[in-house]
C-alpha cells in the first residue's frame, strides 16, 4: 500500500488519466520524441555515466589507457585467486572438447548445439545451472517476424539505439539470425504468444519502429531457460554440467591459444583444473558490482567474472565505458527496490508521469534516454515522488493499459509482476507502480567478430559477457536474441575448430605476466577477481569477523 | 545480531538508526526490529526485510539458497513454522517477509527426478507422462502441492490434468511455476510437478501451439537471401546517411 502522503500525487494521476487515454487512443505519439540533440543533451546531464567519476583509466592489460568504468577498472587491476605455481598442469583433472563457462541461455544454447555437431561440453556454472540473468527476462525477445517488418528494419533500430557503435557485422548476425531462433526454440518447445490468428504477437519495445517483441507471457526468459535447460540435461553423456562450480582463471597452452580453465568448487573451496580444445564463455553481465551504487535487476552471480579472466588472458574488451540503467526498476516497496518492471509495460500503453500526473517524455525513447529523463524529472526539475525510506520515482501508470487493452489483460500478459506487487497490497490493475533507473546491463565486453572469436585462438564469447552487439546501449528485447544468437553460433564454431585444433603444454604464465604488470605499475591491491558473489554482511557483522589466520576452508 | 535461542533482550536500536549513502540518494535505515530464528538462532533482523535479506543481515554469506532473488529462478525454497502454530509454511525467501518469532530454514536443494527422454519420440498426450513421469498417477488428490505453492498455482489441478493427457491444460496452469520444489517435497505420492510442468510446456510449444504462416514465409525469405541487398547498402552507408536514414524512418 502507498503511504497517505503520495495520495494527492496519485489522485492527480487518476484525474488526468482519460484525457491521457484519449491522447493514445489517438494513434500519435503521447509525447514528442526527443530530437538526436535533445537526447544528447539528457544524456550528458543526467546519465549517471557522463558523471566526473564514473569512468577512469585502465593502467594495465590490453586496454591500457582507455577511460573505463571506475568498478570495472577497479576489478580488473585486481589479483588472481589461485597461485600459479600450486597446479599441475600435466595431469588435468578434466579433459574434453569444449569448456563452456556459464550455465545461463548462452552457455545452454552453445553447449546444445555444439553437441549436435558431435563435440562433447563440460559446463562450468557459478550457481545452480539456469540461476542466471536468462531466467528472468520478463519482456521478451525481438525477432523481425511480422509481415510488416523486415531484418533490415531490425537492424536499423538496433543501430540508431546503440548510437551507430554498434559493430555491423554483429548486428547483421544477430537480425539475419532472429527468424531461425524463434524457430529453433519453438522446436525444442518455447511456448510462444500467439494472436488468434496464429501468427506470433509482437509489441513494442523501446527503440522499436515495428511492433517486434515476441514473448511467453511475461515469463520469457523462464520459459526459454527452462527448455534449454531440460533439453542440455536430457544429454548427460555428451553435457556434463559441475554446479556450483565457476571457472576462475583460462589456461593457455604454449602457442598461445586457450585451453581450459581453473575450476572452483565453491562448497569444498578445492580447485580443478579442465583441459579443453576450445573456450566457450557465457558468464553474463556484471550487476552486482552495483556501480555507483545502485540497484539491479540482475541475478546473485553477476559480478562480471568473464571480462576478468578474459582479460588477464590478453582479450581485448570493447565499449566497456557505458553502463545500461533500465529506467523502470520499482522504487517502492523497500523489498523489491531494483527489481525490474519489465519494458513491455510501456509497449503496452504505459505511461511514466511526474508528481502532478503529467507526462514528461516519450515512453518508448532509447534506454539510456529514458532513464536520463526520468532521473532530470527527480533530481533536475523535482517533480519526482520520495519514498519513505529517501528513494526517488515516477509513476508509471499501469491502470491505463486496461483500458487500451481490455480488463484482464495485465493479469494474462503481467502475471509475473501483477504477483510481485499484490504481495505487498498494490495491485497495478488499480494504482500506478512507483519506478526510477536500476542497473540492467554491461553493454560492453570481450570483443567479438561474428563467429564470437577473440584476438585469442579457441577463445569464444557468447552473450552479456560479449561485446560489440549492441554498440553503448542496448535495446529491450535484444539480448535475450543475443545470446541466442550467438550461443549457437560459438557452439557451432568452437565445435568446427576444436576438430583441427592440437593443443600444446598448457600453461598459467599470463597470470604471472599479469602480476608483473600490475607491479610494474605500481598497483598494489588486496582486491582479487573474479568477484564470484557480492557480499551483503552488514558493516556490524563484518566488524566482528576478526579471524587472523585463514586456515583450510574455515576462516 | 545473534542473540541467544530463548532471549527476550532487545538490541539497542539507536546504533542502527541514521541514514546510508546509496546510488544518488541517502537512505534511511529501518527502524523496527524483529527476531527470526534461522536454524534455530535467534537474531534480531529489520521488520520489514524479506527472509533472504533477514539471512544476509545476520550476517551469513549465502551460497546455496539465492539465484535471481526476484521470484523466477525458485532456487531459495523456504521452510517456516510461526509461534503457537503447528503448521510448517513454505515460501520463496527472496519474496516472503519475515514475522516476528518466525523459525525457518531454507532447503539447499530438493532431489528430484529428471529422467533423460528423446523429445522428439514422444507424442502430445498422455502417453508421455506414462514413460516419462509415470508416478503421476500415484497422486491420492490430496492438495497439500497446491497448499505449498509460493506462486499460488493450482498445481493439483495440473497434476491431474496431466494424468488426463490434456497437455494444453497442464501447460496453461504450470505456466508460471518456478521450480521451487515446495511441491514436490511435500508430495506423499513423490510427484515432481515442476518437471511435470516443463515436459507439458514443451510438449505444447513443439507440437501443439499452430504454426506462424508469417514465420513460415520470412524463413523462406531468409533462406532466399532477399535482404542481402539492402544490409549491403546499410553497410556501405557513410554515418551520416544512416543517422539521417534512422531518425526519418516511420514507425507503426
Ligand atoms: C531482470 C532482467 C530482465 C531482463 N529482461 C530482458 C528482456 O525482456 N529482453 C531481453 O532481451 N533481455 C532481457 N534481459 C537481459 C538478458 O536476460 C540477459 O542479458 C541475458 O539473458 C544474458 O544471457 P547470458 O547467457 O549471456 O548470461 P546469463 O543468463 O546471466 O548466464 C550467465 C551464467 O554464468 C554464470 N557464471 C557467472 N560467472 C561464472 C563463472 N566465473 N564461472 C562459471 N559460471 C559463471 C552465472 O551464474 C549464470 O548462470 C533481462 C535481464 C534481467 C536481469
Ligand atoms: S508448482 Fe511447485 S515448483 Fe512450481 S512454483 Fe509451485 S511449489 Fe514451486
Ligand atoms: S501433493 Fe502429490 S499427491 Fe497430493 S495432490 Fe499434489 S501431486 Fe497429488
Amino acid at each position: 500500500m502507498y503511504p497517505d502522503y503520495m495520495r494527492e500525487s496519485l489522485n492527480k494521476v487518476e484525474q488526468s488519466r482519460n484525457e491521457r487515454l484519449e491522447l493514445a487512443k489517438s494513434g500519435k505519439p503521447v509525447f514528442t520524441p526527443m530530437t538526436a540533440e535533445e537526447r544528447e543533451n539528457v544524456l550528458k546531464e543526467f546519465h549517471p555515466d557522463y558523471k566526473e567519476d564514473a569512468r577512469r583509466k585502465i593502467r594495465v592489460g590490453p586496454n591500457k589507457g582507455e577511460m573505463i568504468t571506475a568498478e570495472v577498472a577497479d576489478m580488473l587491476e585486481s589479483r588472481s585467486r589461485i597461485k600459479p605455481e600450486n597446479f599441475d598442469l600435466t595431469h588435468p583433472d578434466f579433459n574434453t572438447d569444449i569448456l563452456v563457462i556459464g550455465g545461463g541461455g548462452g552457455g545452454c544454447a552453445a553447449a546444445l548445439v555444439a553437441m549436435e555437431q558431435g563435440a562433447k561440453c563440460i559446463v562450468s556454472t557459478k550457481l545452480r545451472i539456469g540461476d542466471a540473468n536468462s531466467m528472468m527476462s520478463q519482456g521478451g525477445m525481438q525477432a523481425a517476424v511480422s509481415r510488416t517488418d523486415s531484418p533490415t528494419r531490425h537492424y536499423l533500430d538496433a543501430m540508431g539505439g546503440g548510437h551507430f557503435d554498434n559493430k555491423p557485422e554483429l548486428v547483421r548476425a544477430l537480425t539475419e539470425d532472429a527468424p531461425d531462433v524463434v524457430k529453433w526454440l519453438e522446436e525444442l518447445g518455447v511456448v510462444w504468444d500467439k494472436n488468434e490468428d496464429n501468427s506470433l504477437q509482437v509489441l513494442h519495445g523501446g527503440g522499436t519502429s515495428r511492433k517486434r517483441m515476441l514473448s511467453c507471457r511475461d515469463y520469457t526468459g523462464a520459459i526459454i531457460m527452462r527448455t534449454l535447460m531440460d533439453e542440455v540435461r536430457n544429454h548427460p553423456d555428451k553435457i556434463e554440467v559441475l554446479e556450483f562450480t565457476p571457472t576462475v582463471e583460462l589456461i593457455m597452452d604454449e602457442n598461445g591459444n586457450c585451453a581450459g580453465g581453473i575450476l572452483y568448487n565453491l562448497e569444498t573451496e578445492e580447485y580443478f583444473t579442465v583441459r579443453a580444445k576450445a573456450t566457450i564463455i557465457a558468464t553474463g553481465g556484471y550487476g552486482r558490482l552495483h556501480i555507483k551504487g545502485f540497484d539491479t535487476t540482475n541475478h546473485y552471480g553477476a559480478t562480471g567474472d568473464g571480462l576478468v579472466i578474459t582479460y588477464r588472458a590478453g582479450a581485448k574488451l570493447s565499449y566497456m565505458d557505458s553502463v545500461q540503467y533500465h529506467p523502470t526498476g520499482a522504487s517502492f516497496p523497500e523489498q523489491i527496490a531494483g527489481f525490474l518492471i519489465t519494458e513491455k509495460i510501456r509497449g503496452a500503453g504505459g505511461q511514466p508521469l511526474n508528481i502532478k500526473g503529467e507526462l514528461f517524455v516519450f515512453p518508448r525513447e532509447p534506454r539510456d534516454v529514458e532513464s536520463s529523463a526520468f532521473i532530470r524529472e527527480c533530481l533536475g526539475r523535482k517533480k519526482g515522488i520520495k519514498t519513505p525510506s529517501g528513494r526517488f520515482g515516477v509513476w508509471l501508470d499501469s491502470p491505463l493499459i486496461e483500458m487500451l487493452q481490455g480488463e484482464g489483460y495485465i493479469n494474462k500478459q503481467f502475471p509475473a509482476m501483477h504477483r510481485q506487487f499484490i504481495r505487498y497490497g498494490i495491485d497495478i490493475t488499480r494504482e500506478p507502480m512507483l519506478v526510477y533507473p536500476t542497473l540492467h546491463y554491461q553493454n560492453g565486453g570481450t570483443d567479438i567478430n561474428e563467429k564470437c572469436e577473440t584476438n585469442i585462438p579457441g577463445l569464444y564469447i557468447a552473450g552479456e559477457s560479449s561485446g560489440g552487439v549492441h554498440g553503448r546501449n542496448r535495446l529491450m528485447g535484444n539480448s535475450v536474441l543475443d545470446y541466442n544468437v550467438f550461443g549457437r553460433r560459438a557452439g557451432k564454431f568452437a565445435a568446427e575448430y576444436v576438430k583441427s585444433v592440437k593443443i600444446g603444454k598448457l600453461s598459467l604464465e599470463h597470470i604471472h605476466d599479469y602480476e608483473k604488470e600490475l607491479a610494474k605499475e605500481g598497483i598494489e591491491t588486496d582486491r582479487i577477481a573474479p568477484v564470484l558473489l557480492p557480499s551483503y554482511t552488514p558493516e556490524a557483522v563484518l566488524k566482528r569477523q576478526l579471524t587472523a589466520h585463514y586456515e583450510g576452508t574455515l576462516r | 545480531m545473534l542473540m541467544g535461542a530463548n532471549s527476550v533482550k532487545v538490541m539497542d536500536k539507536s546504533k542502527e538508526k541514521g541514514k546510508k549513502k546509496i546510488g544518488d540518494t541517502a537512505r534511511n535505515v529501518p527502524e523496527e526490529m524483529v527476531t527470526v530464528y534461522i536454524m534455530g538462532k535467534g537474531y534480531r533482523v529489520p521488520a520489514e526485510a524479506t527472509i533472504m535479506g533477514a539471512i544476509e543481515y545476520a550476517g551469513y554469506q549465502i551460497k546455496r539458497g539465492a539465484g535471481c532473488r526476484e521470484g523466477f529462478c525458485g532456487a531459495c525454497g523456504t521452510v517456516y513454522k510461526l509461534p503457537g502454530d503447528y503448521k510448517i509454511h513454505t515460501g520463496l525467501a527472496c519474496t516472503t517477509l519475515v514475522q516476528d518469532g518466525m523459525l525457518l530454514a531454507q532447503l539447499p536443494f530438493i532431489p528430484n527426478e529428471k529422467p533423460a527422454y528423446d523429445i522428439d519420440s514422444l507424442l502430445p498426450d498422455v502417453t508421455a507422462f506414462q514413460k516419462v513421469y509415470p508416478e503421476i498417477f500415484r497422486c491420492v488428490a490430496c492438495n497439500t502441492c497446491t497448499k505449498a505453492c509460493p506462486q499460488d498455482l493450482q498445481v493439483m489441478d495440473y497434476i491431474q490434468t496431466a494424468m488426463r493427457g490434456d497437455i494444453e491444460k497442464t501447460m496453461d496452469l504450470s505456466f508460471d511455476c518456478v521450480s521451487c520444489g515446495l511441491c514436490a517435497i511435500r508430495c506423499p505420492a513423490e510427484i515432481v510437478q515442476f518437471n511435470v510442468g516443463i515436459l507439458a510446456k514443451r510438449l505444447y510449444g513443439k507440437y501443439l501451439a499452430p504454426e506462424s504462416p508469417e514465420l513460415g514465409q520470412r524463413l523462406k525469405e531468409m533462406k532466399d537471401k532477399k535482404y542481402n541487398t539492402e544490409y549491403m547498402e546499410m553497410k556501405g552507408m557513410s554515418y551520416e546517411d544512416l543517422k539521417t536514414l534512422y531518425y526519418d524512418r516511420d514507425s507503426e
